[in-house]
């Protein structure tokens, strides 16, 4: 019994951290412009797709198709920024909901289209088997995973506060109007952050697609639980997201487990909605 | 709200009577299948505006309630016998009271945490009707078949009662609009609107309109619900409680003009034989071309039109004059 | 005779976090009067303003209006119960025209809408709105916002009414106007607190001043015994101003 709770605890934190990294791409784009990109998790699809179609086609492993899917998705972001997200940033609220759904339904219903919604699998990754750590079953791709996800969302983090670009962005995050008179191109700040916020989902993708089941709806129950670590976190805040990504993680296995597998998702829900009632600006939110 | 002129009564008048002359022209059952869809989610989108478009709340949570609906009235009918009709008022209460349940938490939410929260408490919805052995779970409940009638809203062999009990639902929801939002119920949604201080400064308990809000909308979207149930006579959770049923309410409110009384009408009008022709058409095959088609539809709109077919055909109007 | 004060507020002392906004703040208003309440920029007389309607709730103290306590009422109950405000930054209800706006105020005493609209009428007459009350609340100028915003206060029939900074952004037209408004408004019955910065209005406007700096209320008294008030001076005025 006490092994399982250690089990199963470990195992929240080897998905939680990948839900860290996911959340802080997400959680930079609604920081900076206050837009929810509810095609996130559409996007964390394409990166596993792009990671798969390198893999079936040209025989490279997920791990070195990283610095690709980044790339590509970052691209994705900027595009979708300026030809739609920008448009909408003057209109109405309504108007800034649903475009990103629209670009969700049409991103996940062309991978339906393009590659049927079957389930696919990435068969031999170059990560692969289980370690046996004490009492502890350890899958080697989780691992590998996770692990990537921490070193990257602490290159993010290094990002936002060392470097100039970074701080442009932080600048933003916390008062636009400070930060367009210190200079700072706010427009081009926008852009740069859906570009790097979908590319830190974009690689997120990759490492997922290490050992998850590929297939054009992925993306949905991934965005949702994303928006729900934002909230909790605290939007725009990277530290919050990721605290709440490896908190999320491990309530819904931990609770998947005590409880039942079925609820595990309604638990996180409902955690969330629990959340902010109590506190509406999130664990480390302003 | 000015009164309707002369102008617009023939105008209201003429649809009208088309409307209800259109059963007897047309006899297909597929056309007269899209004509009950677009009239059940003109009315949805009606309840919908309610809450996204006078109160600001943009609900992506409806389908919680239209859920409830058909699952109360159908279990109802199926455990205890109970007429639907009564079963309609029942999974209209039951839904009101759920709407209440879930506003008590959210009632400072706006925007895009309102939103987020109300896809949340659907999705918990969802997962719990999908695992609930008392209403089937996944495999869903297929209604009993009762001699055909109006007092068992049930028809067995024509889609012609259906068409005109959904259009009746529909003008009543209309009507029902219009007297909130030319009373005092529409001027404090306005105001909570604005802003909570605003409404606030003025003696408007804001949490207490936006329950109002929600029970109201939630009451509408579940008689649909029901509605639905007596109609296609099978209901699961994936064809009642899933999310893109919120979003196609929320398309249709804000296609049509969001905050306005006929967007909704216009909206369901533009958005429904298109999505299921194209579905018929070119998704039968699960190629998923008919979605792609709507999303694109959707980006468009939002980015470039978002005042809606309603706000752009007014702003010609007002040009005009 | 000694009638029943309109407000009586009884050491309110606000704090958020460390800092004490507030500090054991008291002062009495009488029925029909004009009270003004100054102090330099971060004094705490917003904090004051929105402890005394409702908008936060004050750690310490007491607020009876009219006798009866109001500390920890809700904003929209002290509304109902008679004290309207207007805010810092002008709020207007942007999606209705004019005559709407005023008629929200007017839907808390009524639920008839022809009487909501008569009375909405006869506010905005007497707001001297009336020709633009078709106007979107949007178009219309930031002065006559202003009155709109008075206008809607009105609206719920208040017995005090509080103004936030009124005068802000004025010209010295406007401004006149505004002053000749208010003079009005007291005219008919309505007890005015308004807090401000203008000198010029306060000092023709008010029967009584307030004098809060850092939080704390340092003297009270008729407009021109203040402006001679060396501790006022000192804290506030300046140099600049004389009677």
């Amino acid at each position: 019994m006490y092994e399982q709770l250690v089990q199963q605890l470990v195992n929240g934190l080897l998905i939680g951290f990948l839900y860290s990294l996911i959340a802080i791409g997400l959680t930079m784009i609604w920081g900076v412009m206050n837009i929810v990109n509810f095609a996130h998790g559409e996007f964390l699809m394409l990166g596993m797709f792009l990671s798969f179609w390198f893999y079936t086609l040209f025989g490279v492993d997920p791990l070195f198709s990283i610095p690709i899917c980044a790339a590509l998705l970052f691209l994705l972001g900027w595009v979708i920024y300026k030809s739609l997200v920008s448009k909408v940033m003057k209109g109405p609220v309504l108007a800034q909901l649903v475009v990103t759904f629209g670009v969700s339904i049409f991103i996940a219903y062309t991978a339906v289209f393009l590659w049927t919604p079957d389930f696919r699998m990435i068969q031999k990754p170059l990560l692969i088997g289980t370690w046996h750590l004490g009492m502890v079953e350890l899958s080697i791709p989780k691992a590998a995973a996770s692990a990537g996800s921490v070193l990257v969302s602490f290159a993010a983090f290094l990002f936002l506060r060392k470097t100039k670009t970074g701080k442009a962005i932080l600048a933003t995050e916390m008062n636009r109007n400070s930060a367009l008179l210190m200079g700072i191109d706010t427009e081009r700040v926008n852009a740069l952050s859906f570009g790097i916020g979908s590319a830190l989902v974009g690689i997120a993708g990759a490492f997922l697609s290490m050992y998850y089941y590929i297939y054009p709806q992925v993306g949905g129950t991934f965005g949702l639980i994303s928006f729900c670590i934002v909230a909790l976190g605290g939007f725009g805040s990277i530290e919050g997201a990721f605290v709440a990504g490896v908190l999320i993680g491990v309530v819904q296995t931990l609770g998947g487990y005590f409880f039942d597998p079925a609820y595990k998702y309604a638990i996180v829900f409902a955690l969330y909605l629990v959340t902010v009632w109590i506190r509406p600006q999130g664990l480390l939110g302003w | 709200m000015e009164k309707p002129t002369f102008r617009q009564i023939a105008l209201y008048a003429s649809v009208f009577a088309a409307l209800l002359a259109f059963p007897l022209f047309v006899k297909g059952t597929f056309p007269m299948h899209v004509m009950i869809m677009t009239f059940m989610f003109a009315m949805l989108g009606v309840a919908w505006n309610i809450l996204g478009g006078y109160a600001a709340m943009f609900s992506f949570g409806q389908a919680a309630f239209f859920g409830i609906g058909a699952y109360t009235s159908t279990i109802l009918l199926m455990n205890y016998n109970v007429n639907p009709w009564a079963g309609l008022l029942a999974g209209g209460m039951l839904a009101a009271l759920t709407g209440a349940a879930i506003g008590i938490p959210c009632s400072n939410l706006r925007g895009h945490y309102f939103a987020i929260a109300s896809i949340a408490f659907a999705e918990i919805v969802r997962i719990h009707f999908n695992n609930w052995k008392f209403v089937a779970a996944a495999e869903g409940l297929s209604l009993p078949f009762l001699p055909s009638s109006l007092r068992n809203f049930m028809f067995q062999s024509s889609k012609t009662p259906y068409y005109y009990i959904m259009l009746a639902f529909l003008v009543l929801s209309l009507l029902l609009c219009r007297y909130l939002s030319t009373n005092r119920m529409g001027y404090y949604l306005r105001a909570i609107k604005e802003s909570h201080e605003i409404a606030k400064g003025m003696g408007i308990s804001f949490v207490r309109y936006r329950l109002y809000a929600i029970m109201i909308s939630a009451f509408l979207t579940a008689m649909a619900g029901t509605f639905y149930a007596q109609y296609i006579l099978y209901i699961d959770p994936d064809s009642v409680l899933i999310l893109p049923i919120s979003i196609q309410i929320v398309l249709v409110a804000m296609l049509g003009g969001a905050g306005t009384i006929m967007g909704p009408v216009i909206g369901a009008a533009i958005l429904l034989p298109l999505s299921e022709y194209t579905r018929v058409w070119l998704g039968y095959k699960g190629t998923g071309v008919d979605m792609m088609i709507y999303g694109a539809l959707i980006m468009v709109i939002s980015a470039y039109q978002p005042q809606g077919v309603w706000g752009f055909l007014t702003s010609i109007g007002r040009r005009a004059k | 005779m000694t009638a029943t004060p309109c407000l009586e507020v009884h050491g309110i002392t606000k704090r958020f976090g460390g800092l004490t906004a507030t500090e054991d703040v008291s002062f009495t208003v009488k029925e029909g009067e004009i009270l003004s309440i100054i102090g330099p920029n971060g004094a705490g007389k917003s904090t004051l303003f929105n402890c005394i309607t409702g908008f936060y709730r004050a750690d310490a103290g007491k607020i009876l209006f009219r006798g009866k306590d109001i500390t920890s009422a809700s904003a929209h109950k002290i509304c109902k119960l008679g004290i309207a405000r207007t805010f810092q930054i002008v709020q207007v209800i942007s999606d209705m025209t004019v005559l709407e706006n005023v008629m929200t105020g007017a839907y808390l005493r009524t639920y008839d809408r022809k009487k909501v609209r008569e009375k909405a009428g006869e506010i905005l007459r007497f707001a001297g709105l009336h020709e633009k009350r078709d106007f979107l609340s949007t178009d219309i100028t930031i002065a006559d916002k202003k009155r709109l915003e008075i206008a809607m206060a009105l609206g719920t029939q208040p017995i005090l009414l509080m103004l936030d900074e009124a005068m802000a952004g004025l010209t010295p037209v406007e401004l006149r106007d505004m002053i000749g408004l208010l003079r009005k408004v007291r005219d008919n019955g309505v007890t005015l607190i308004i807090v401000e910065h203008v000198m010029e209005a306060v000092m023709e406007l008010s029967d009584r001043v307030v004098v809060i700096t850092s939080g704390r209320k340092i003297v009270e008294g008729m407009p021109a015994e203040i402006v001679r008030n060396p501790e006022v001076i000192q804290a506030y005025l300046g140099d600049r101003y004389h009677a």
